[in-house]
Order: structure tokens, then sequence, then C-alpha cells
């Protein structure tokens, strides 16, 4: 390195001194979006959407997928993994070797809300990834070599999810805030994944796999119109006389002490703290987003400020909006060293009091809005995000007008509905959760500061 | 690809720019990429390239700590930092209403950060819970990307932890900070690079305006990092207390990316005959027809390929059932390498890794993030941007005959393999 170098004093200061940062200049709106919205005649929802931004196309479906009893979810997350499979005209290669001469690639995923077959390809190739993918929802085969090879991988597979500790957290907090509601199962159990048999997925594909309640999703370069033709013409002969299955419905997040869960040895412990919210139907949702924004939202919020940037007790801490299919829940986090992990729930819960007591000012309220806008604008200006953006909103019956007139909506809100959304969501009183650490070392802080309970 | 329209300029201080205008994006990216990674970070200092990065975000001589992060944000835009082998990324993505603010607040920083005693301390403090966070606390933390490198290299630049050791972070001093800063962030060894809805006279203007008195100062003459590759097979095993399942990495030298990039593309067309897909070579043979790993992945570099200069890593990493051995898995790797290398693949199947090669390439360059970084490296490694445009058909025109010169170079005897020994069980438990 160089062993002239200035000292630290000289490299930061200039002979000229501090600049005036720059205003920003007029914004032009995103373009209008050119795209057709219809039902077909077996029940699917398709919206296709002219983006040419790449020559590709992004695809998603969304079939709601609920179901209860013991090994559901054991079941449908057998099917999402053999559902691509093979099929009455293509084996597990052929398959893929299709999709891979388009540049295609397309996965399925199943949670307890929906299943969800997500994929993108040239967009010149987009009939052959509408044949792949009708092909799977009229002729999967499930045939018992793929199911049972799939299944024991899934076994494993299971294993390294449950070492991980976002995933330890992520289930215990499900139990803590909605008991034992189908919607908790994000996770199936080894031993019931082992039961699965291929004739359970068959059955479960012919009464769940259903086109009615479903939504299709296309963005890319396309014409709309034609998109949709070609959807008909291939997924025409999707049918079912059943609607999809939806979930049944969610009681609201209710206020308690937080659940330690020990995980021994842990160099570090995962917060999880929930809240009951509303969701983007709802004529608070704008006013609670900006208040959520301010407390935890972004990086220059009240949390990170805080708990990273003035204190290093973390390096990962965020507030979010989870959305389901009634609302949705106000989910805080942060991951920390055990020895700060007491004094960092103190901080959370402090800006949780502090964000009605002392609500954000005008100016913060205009930077979270300014924010919230431009990341709408950011993160629609591609395909997979406008995509995704357009899977989310017609998964609660909105529509890309919606979002067309979501920036206005920010816009309106005032600095006192904010201040009200925030005494109403964040008042500490309201919130629930887990901390997954060593509990050996973290009990007595814990057990002082009051609000969590051992195992 | 059609290339996109590509302008590139100098500034007087050395400073090189790229502008990729593009009137269809209501958006624009910013990044500046600096030639200094943690190949070129001091011995005794293990991750300060990284901790370096997190500094330059701390304030500079305009901007109060916390003051960068603010406007960006409340400018409606998101940024980052990466630091990289070979380089360390900064980037904004905003409405293209903020363009000017986000040259502002890249060249206050290339002119004059504030590395205080007080922000070092919390950094080190949030760098240390990174570490715990994606390394430490997790299981396959660092896994292969920190471990790795350590068999199949002997110099420290190429084989030392990236992230840092923790004693060496706590060693790191201001002082340390102002070496490193008056050395590597000269605007002479970095690129600023401009995607999106600009004026290409508007933006050069604006870059003019706020980088122009960034007083030039001389780029470091860059240090030549190869060494020869091993004469035998390395092996090593790193315990892992929270890892459910073995696993294993093999890792192989690779042709210079830069100065053999017809060679290297060869090695990233097999990567993707090995893993890529259900109908792959190593997913049909280990997940499939012998179903004896639960995950298998290959590929050139260890964070993804045109990210370092020579030496570069090829690496395979399978994650297995408990009782099958690390010698029978690489016995069937070697096995299907030797099958390449003695029959060349037909054109059908590289057709397939060439078709997702050149979708990807659409897809990064649809994220103004991806598009901006992509060239900006692309400038930087290969002093040309639009070679990112060119890949596409330069991986289409690899040849089988390349593909299997590729596989028959991954030899038994010149390799490192490491080895992932899961831990007494602690993890995973529920309650």
């Amino acid at each position: 390195m160089n062993a002239a170098h200035r000292t630290a004093e000289q490299i930061g200061r200039t002979d000229r001194g501090p600049r005036e940062l720059p205003s920003l200049s007029e914004q032009r709106a995103a373009a209008e979006l050119n795209y057709v919205d219809t039902v077909l005649a077996n029940g699917l929802r398709v919206l296709a959407v002219r983006l040419a931004t790449v020559p590709m196309v992004e695809l998603r479906l969304r079939i709601p997928f609920a179901g209860t009893g013991q090994g559901y979810a054991a079941r449908a997350e057998v099917l999402a993994n053999t559902a691509l499979t093979g099929t009455a005209k293509r084996d597990r290669i052929a398959v893929d070797t299709d999709l891979a001469l388009i540049g295609g690639e397309l996965d399925t995923r199943v949670d307890p809300e929906r299943l969800r077959f997500s994929g993108s390809s040239l967009s010149s190739g987009l009939r052959t990834l509408l044949d792949v993918l009708g092909d799977a929802l009229v002729s999967a085969s499930y045939a018992e070599d793929e199911v049972e090879r799939e299944r024991d991988r899934l076994v494993e597979r299971l294993a390294v999810a449950r070492s991980q500790p976002s995933v330890i957290a992520r289930e215990a907090l499900q139990r803590r805030r909605y008991g034992d509601h189908p919607y908790t199962k994000e996770i199936p159990h080894a031993e019931d994944v082992a039961e699965v048999t291929a004739e359970q997925v068959r059955e479960l594909h012919k009464n769940s796999v259903v086109p009615r309640g479903s939504v299709l999703i296309l963005v890319g370069d396309i014409d709309p119109e034609r998109a949709v033709a070609e959807v008909g013409d291939v997924l025409g002969a999707w049918t079912a006389d059943r609607s999809a299955p939806e979930l049944p419905v969610l009681a609201d997040v209710v206020g308690g002490d937080l659940q330690l869960v020990h995980r021994p040895d842990a160099v570090q412990s995962q917060l999880r703290l929930s809240a009951r919210a509303v969701g983007r139907t709802d004529p608070n949702y704008p006013a609670l987003q900006l208040a959520n924004l301010a407390y935890g939202g972004y990086f220059s919020s009240r949390l990170v400020e805080n708990i990273r940037e003035d204190k290093g007790y973390t390096y990962h801490a965020r507030s979010a909006l989870e959305f389901n299919p009634f609302g949705a829940s106000l989910l805080v986090e942060a991951d920390t060293a055990s020895e700060v992990t007491a004094a960092a729930l103190l901080e959370m819960r402090y800006e949780f009091g502090r964000l009605g007591l002392v609500p954000p000012s005008e100016s913060e309220v205009d930077d979270v809005r300014q924010y919230a806008i431009g990341a709408l604008l950011t993160s629609t200006a591609n395909q997979p995000g406008l995509a995704s953006q357009l899977d989310a909103l017609t998964a609660v019956g909105l529509d890309p007008e919606w979002l067309r007139a979501h920036p206005g909506r920010l816009a309106e809100v005032t600095t006192e509905q904010v201040a009200e959304a925030a005494r109403e969501f964040f008042a500490p009183r309201r919130f629930t959760g887990v901390i997954v650490g060593d509990a050996d070392l973290l009990w007595d802080a814990l057990d002082s500061l009051g609000g969590a309970q051992l195992p | 690809m059609a290339a996109p329209e590509l302008h590139k300029l100098t500034l007087d201080n050395g400073l090189r720019v790229v502008l990729a205008p593009d009137p269809t994006s209501p958006v624009v990216g910013v990044s500046v990429h600096y030639d200094v990674g943690f190949r070129s970070e001091p011995e005794g200092r293990t991750g300060f390239a990284h901790l370096f990065e997190h500094l330059m975000f701390q304030g500079s001589e305009s901007l109060e700590k916390l003051a960068h992060f603010r406007h960006v944000q409340s400018s409606g835009g998101m940024f980052n930092g990466s630091t990289h082998p070979d380089y360390t990324d900064y980037y904004e993505v905003l409405p293209a209403a903020g363009l000017e603010r986000a040259l502002f607040l890249e060249a206050d920083r290339m002119r004059a950060p504030r590395l205080t005693e007080e922000n070092l301390a919390n950094q080190i403090d949030v760098v240390k819970e990174e570490i715990r966070l994606n390394v430490l606390n997790r299981p396959y933390g660092g896994f292969p990307w920190i471990y790795l490198p350590q068999v199949l290299y002997q110099t420290f630049p190429n084989a030392h932890n990236g992230y840092g050791d923790f004693t060496d972070l706590e060693k790191a001093t201001v002082d340390d900070c102002a070496a490193f800063f008056d050395t590597f962030y000269a605007p002479a060894n970095a690129v600023l690079t401009v995607a999106g809805d600009i004026t290409v006279d508007g933006a050069r203007t604006l870059i003019e305006k706020h980088f122009g008195d960034v007083p030039a100062r001389s780029a470091p003459a860059r240090k030549d990092f190869s060494e020869p590759a091993p004469q035998r097979e390395l092996r090593q095993v790193h315990p892992d207390p929270h890892a459910p399942l073995p696993a294993f990495a093999v890792g192989y030298r690779m042709p210079d990316p830069v100065n053999d990039v017809d060679s290297y593309l060869g090695y990233l067309v097999l990567a993707g005959l090995l893993t890529e897909g259900d109908g792959s070579r190593l997913q049909q043979r280990l997940l499939h027809r012998e179903p004896l790993a639960t995950e298998v992945t290959a590929g050139a570099g260890l964070f993804g390929p045109f990210e370092a200069r020579d030496p570069d890593t090829f690496s395979i990493t399978v994650v297995h059932a408990p009782g099958v051995s690390t010698d029978h898995l690489l016995g069937v790797v070697d096995a299907e390498l030797a099958a390449i290398a003695e029959t060349p693949p037909d054109e059908q199947e590289l057709a397939k890794v060439t078709a997702r090669w050149a979708a990807s390439l659409h897809r990064e360059h649809d994220r103004v993030m991806s598009r901006t970084l992509g060239l900006g490296s692309f400038e930087l490694l290969y002093a040309d941007a639009g070679l990112i445009y060119e890949l596409p058909e330069r991986i289409s025109a690899t040849t089988p005959a390349q593909v299997a010169a590729a596989a028959k170079a991954l030899r038994p005897d010149s390799r490192a393999v490491l080895t992932v020994e899961p831990g007494a069980g602690d993890a995973g438990q529920e309650d």
C-alpha cells in the first residue's frame, strides 16, 4: 500500500469545503400498461401484459391450494416437487429439454395458501412454455419411481432446511401467532413426507389442481391479445367442475409474551415479533405502509438507524408487511449476537412506543412516501418484478389499475394519518413473537426485561 | 442480443465512464467499481476490503453519517455495495429524477470520505454480525467460498478468508483505512457506469460537474496473483457443527477469464452440461439414476462467472446422504467428466445450455441494477463493457471439442477437495 498516504483528516476535507445536495429533476411517469385481463371458459383468470424491455416472457400461475388434515402439507409438497417430472407426452428429460431449448425455466412451489408455477422463456418460445405447463396441468403422471425418489430427496432437504436458524424461527413464530391453523404448515414433517404415495399425489392433483379460482399472469415482449388467445388454445383442455380450495379464515394475531426457543450453542439469536395489520384492500393500508417504512421498512428507518448504525447490534433488521388472503400482519425481525439480544429487544420495543408517541414528522413522512413511490416504479420496471407485483395483487382480487393508482394514494396520505396508523398498529402490547437462541445465555437478561417466557 | 447504445469516455483525472442510455426505462442505475477486492488486502488484515466497503457508506465531506442512505432512499432509490475478489462495487438505482443526486453522492465519497474511529468501531460490530449471520451461525456457512480456496491455493491473496477473521477485523485502524483509500480509491482506479433514462450529453455534463474536480492520483500497479496449479489432489476436512448432511466441494483451476475468454466459456458451458436442469449429466446420475445426492451444482467462479481475473476457480459441490463416501461420489464425477472428454456432447445438448445462457443474460439486462453492475464489471475487468452483449453469441459458438477439452482438463491429480463433516446433531432441534 501507499506508505506516504494522507491522514484520515486530510482525506476527509477539501479546500472548497462541503457542497450542497442537488435537487431532484422532473420525473416522468411509468408508461401506461398495455394488458388484457380476462376469464377463460374453464374459469382461469388470465392477465397478459406487454412490457417489451427484453425479448423474454415471465409466467406466474397461482392455484389456491389450501387443505387440512394430517399429512396434507406433505402430499402438497411432494406434488410440487414432482409435477414437472413427467406427463403423458413427456418424460422428465423431455420436459427439461423442451424448456432449455427456448431458454426456459419452470418451477413449482407450494405454501399453505397456493400452488405456484413460476417461470420464463425467450418470448419466441411462449407457445412451448405454455405447452409444457398445460401438459403438466392436464396429464402430470406422478410415476411411482419419480415420486419415491423425490420424496426421499425431500426428506433430506427438509433436514437441511430445519437446521437453518431462520427456518427454526419461522416455524416457531407461525405456531406462536396462529396456533395449529393450516396456514402455519409451511414445511411438512419428514415422517409425513416419507408416507406419501404416488396414488395420493395423483388424487390431490385431480381434486385441487384446477383452473377455477386460479390466475395466470404473463408479462413480457408479447402481444396481450394474441397471448391470451394462445393460452385459450393450449390451456382450454384444463377443466374441472370444482373451484380451487381456499384457506379457512385466519384469526388475527393477538399480542402476548415472546416465546424463547432454545438452540444450544447458538452464537446469534433470531428475534421475530408480529402484530395484526391490514392488507392492500383496506383504506388504512397506504398510511400503514408509510408508518411501517418509517419504523423499520427501509434502511433509513428508526429501527435500522438505532440498532445497526448507532449501536452495532445487528447486520440485518427490518420490518415488513406479510400478506395473507384475509389481511396482513406486521413482521419485525433482527438477528443479533447473544450478548446484545435483550438490549436489541429493548430498543425494538422502545421504537414501537416512540412511533406512536413521537410520530413520524412531516419530513420523515415525505421521505418514506418518496421511497415507496420510487421503489414501486423501480420494482415494476422489469418483467419479473412486474409479474410478481401483479401476482400479489390478483391474489386479493386487485388488478393493474390498483398499481397505476397507488402512487396517487401514497401522495394523499397525511402526516396525521401516518401518526394514527403508528399508534394503532405499532402499540407495543399488540405484538407477540419468538426469540431463538441459546437460552442459557439469554434468559437472565430477558427475564429481567419481562414479556418473555421460557419454552 | 442487439447491443444497446454504449458510450465511453475518460475524465482528465483518469475516471473511466460508461454510459448506456435506455429511453424505455423510467429509472437510472449509477455504479462505481473500484479496482480492488479482497485479494488485494494486506496480510494480517483479512476482511479489510469488505470492512472498508462498509465505511464508504458512513459519510463524506458533504454528508453526515446516515445521510447517504437517507438521500438515496428519499429520492425513491435503493443502494448497496459488495466486495469481490478483484473489485468492489457501489450502486444506486432510482427514478431518473434522482440522477444528479446519485452522481453527487458517489463523487463526494470518491473525493473525501469521513474515516472516523467511531464509524470504524460501529462497522466492525456490524460486519461481525454479518459474519455470524452468514457463516458462523448457519449450516454450510461460507461453504465453499471461504474454505475451498484455502485448500486449492497456496498464496495469501488467493487462499485467505475474504470475510476476515474477527481478530484481524478488530485490529483495523483509521490509519489503515486512510492508506487503503489513498492507494486504491483513486479515480484512475475506478469505472463509473450510468444506465437507463439518460441522454448522453446530459449525463456527461453532470458527470464532469461532480467528478471533474476529484483530484487525480495515480492508480496502483496491478499485482499479479498467479500461482502454479496444484500438482496433486489436495484434501481438507471442514467440521460444521450446524450441518445436517455431509457435503464436499471440488475446486479446479481454469483458464484465464480475461485473456482466454473462449476457453473460459468452454468451462462455463461444461458447468451447465453437468448440473443445469433435470437432464444435465450429474443431476441425472446423482439425483435420479443412482440417487445418492441431495443437491449438486457446478460453476465457474465461486461467486459466479466474470467476477475475477486469473486465477479463477471451477467448482463442483455435492450435498449427499450420510453413509455415501466422498470417494465414491468423486469417482462418479470423474467418470462423467471422462465420458464427456472422450465423446464430446452433441449439438442439441450444447444448444440447451447456450439458450439458457442467452435467456439469463436477457434477464440480467432487464433489471437496471444488474445491467449497470454488469457493464461496470466488464469495463473494469475486460476494458470492454460491450463484451456483455457479445456473450450470447460467443457462448453459442462454443464447440463440442472445447467442452470436451475443458472436461479433460479437470484432472483428479490437480484439484482440491473440501469435505464438510456434519456436527454432533445440536442443529435442527425444534424446541
